[in-house]
């Protein structure tokens, strides 16, 4: 008998013991695609890359050199003009939800939002391209806006309203009790507060479309030179990333490499300062 | 609107002016979905529900039906499901209930940052590294010794649902680790501790009072990655080979909803133009669904929780 559940006793520690070392296992899997995706990206990239790539305009295959500068510009031209009418509405309409999202209204909205998160980002484009590029008759910066703005907009709503809530009430009764009007005390205490972690949910928000490409496809198209006009086709880095990776073209899958190196860097370099901003407020 | 403050003018302007910027989010949201649905129209009217049965894609013949992309994305979500969900339940485990205090954060940081990877990226490296991995260290044995069943049937291309199946589960890993994470720390300490001062293993603990408590939430955990896959597009129209047929073989190409939509929008018209709407359609119902069970479920479990039950 004594042996006997010594027995049992070992083979429990023994089952304990494989069981910590499978989950040990599966957290080593789930880290492990990250740092082969980034080792080839910098690999694949850096070898490719050229400081060209940073100033030149796409070339034709087989011509060596040429770069993705009008993409680069392109991609902060499209980010920004989502931004600049994506931060007021959604910012906004954040604060509207945390201090007086009780009514009818306040939970439509956020029904809303809710729906909208889930909402393939492709479905975006097609929206963007019904209402944007048909009736314009061209692929243009506007409709990539647009399409973004519908990726944008839910996340900002949803991280304002949560870091606003994360204000104690007892700052708004404070900020009223000394008399100051309820706008001016929202937006001058509120969301004062609340801005390190608003502003960290733009940035997030922000180094996500930066990455976005299916919305872009069939709205701002892409573009093998400058462009000066807002009405018109765009490029953007995932778009060249995208063309020159499905291209059957060698020094297109280089250039593929070189400027996924270049899209990781603007998306990663924003998540962390993003990051380090969060940090810092606790 | 009669508050505290309710006679203050610039107050109620305050407020009205937020609730108009709200609306116009509720407006973008119904607008979309009233877009979609007009647009689909002449496709619906066509074709009613043989839409989803019919299995040919002709534009030359005007003759549309979704099935290999209904299958297509089913079965290369499902396959992901499969990879991603004991992945992302074992880490959990792992992070919150053996790893070290030093170990938490960066192994939680690192998962997250594939969250933030852009899924063009996911699709470039599935072309030049997962696939050709796939096709000749698991793909071709796999065919040459297993090649009679149907599921494993040859010829092998590379991309496949099956490369489709494994580039989403990277994808998708994230968002259910990090929901099984808040999940597992749902369970009350005092009932792990009364498993352990029974002599209970670590492993026992984890088998009887996690498995009890959170298989709802490790449910609706899953559900919420299906509703991330169902809709990804770059990185599965990059690696599952875009071929409009069904095939019994995982080694096979397929088509997904989302990936006919990328492929073939910016050149469609008339008839194509609105089944490639429906299908887009579709696609955000069954997201919408979806995403609203995983959500049910899950807030089901959070306030279960909050009662300390």
């Amino acid at each position: 008998m004594g042996t006997g559940t010594g027995t049992i006793a070992f083979r429990r520690k023994a089952v304990d013991r494989v069981m910590k070392g499978l989950f040990c296992l599966c957290a080593f899997l789930v880290v492990l695609p990250l740092f082969l995706i980034l080792f080839d990206l910098v690999i694949k990239g850096a070898k490719e890359f050229r400081w060209t790539l940073l100033v030149d305009l796409p070339r034709p295959v087989g011509e060596p050199g040429g770069g993705i500068a009008n993409g680069i510009l392109g991609t902060v031209v499209i980010t920004l003009l989502t931004m600049t009418w994506s931060v007021p509405v959604a910012v906004l309409s954040g604060i509207f939800l945390a201090e007086f999202g009780r009514g009818k209204l306040a939970s439509a909205v956020r029904f809303a939002v809710d729906t909208l998160s889930g909402v393939p980002s492709i479905i975006m484009g097609i929206f963007a391209y019904i209402l944007i590029v048909l009736p314009m008759r061209r692929f243009s910066a506007w409709a990539g806006a647009a399409a973004l703005s519908m990726i944008f907009i839910p996340v900002v709503v949803r991280t304002t309203e949560d870091m606003l809530r994360t204000v104690p009430t007892t700052v708004r009764e404070a900020a009223l009790a000394l008399g100051i009007a309820r706008w001016k005390a929202t937006l001058r205490i509120t969301v004062r507060t609340a801005w390190p972690g608003i502003l960290t949910g733009i940035l997030l928000a922000m180094a996500r479309i930066i990455g976005e490409t299916a919305p872009l496809l069939f709205t701002t198209l892409g573009n093998q030179f400058w462009q000066s006009r807002l009405d018109q086709p765009t490029a953007a880095v995932p778009l060249q990333v995208f063309t020159y990776a499905i291209s059957p073209y060698e020094d297109w899958h280089d250039k593929a490499w070189a400027g996924a190196l270049v899209l990781i860097t603007m998306v990663l370099l924003i998540n962390i300062t993003a990051r380090v901003l969060t940090r810092e407020k606790r | 609107m009669a508050r505290k403050t309710g006679g203050n003018i610039k107050d109620l302007l305050f407020e009205r002016t937020t609730g108009a910027f709200a609306l116009v989010v509720l407006f973008l949201a119904v607008l979309l979905f009233a877009v979609l649905l007009r647009e689909s129209i002449p496709a619906l009217r066509k074709f009613g529900a043989g839409f989803l049965v019919t299995g040919t894609w002709d534009p030359v013949l005007e003759r549309f039906g979704a099935l290999p992309f209904l299958y297509g994305t089913v079965v290369s979500s499902f396959l992901a499901l499969m990879i991603a969900v004991p992945l992302s339940v074992g880490a959990a485990i792992f992070i919150n209930e053996f790893a070290p205090p030093w170990l938490k954060t960066p192994v939680s940081m690192l998962a997250e940052l594939l969250a933030a990877i852009p899924s063009v990226i996911y699709g470039l490296w599935g072309i030049f590294v997962l696939v050709p991995i796939l096709r000749d260290g698991f793909m071709k044995p796999l065919t040459k010794y297993l090649g009679w069943i149907p599921l494993f049937k040859g010829p092998v291309y590379g991309p496949s649902m099956l490369a489709a199946g494994v580039l989403l589960s990277i994808m998708i890993i994230p968002f259910i680790l990090s929901v099984s994470r808040e999940v597992l720390a749902t369970v009350p300490q005092r009932q792990k501790e009364a498993v352990l001062s029974l002599g209970g293993t670590r492993w026992e603990m984890i088998r009887i009072v996690i498995g009890q408590h959170c298989l709802p939430g490790i449910f609706g955990a899953t559900i919420l990655g299906l509703g991330r896959a169902l809709g990804e597009t770059m990185a599965v129209t990059m690696v599952i080979g875009n071929r409009p047929e069904i095939f019994a073989s995982l080694f096979q190409q397929g088509y997904s909803m989302a990936a006919v939509i990328a492929n073939e929008f910016a050149e469609a018209g008339g008839l194509q133009l609105s089944s490639l709407i429906l299908i887009g359609l579709l696609l955000m119902l069954v997201t919408f669904v979806v995403n609203f069970a995983a959500k049910g479920i899950l807030s089901k479990m959070v306030a279960r929780a909050s009662r300390g039950i």
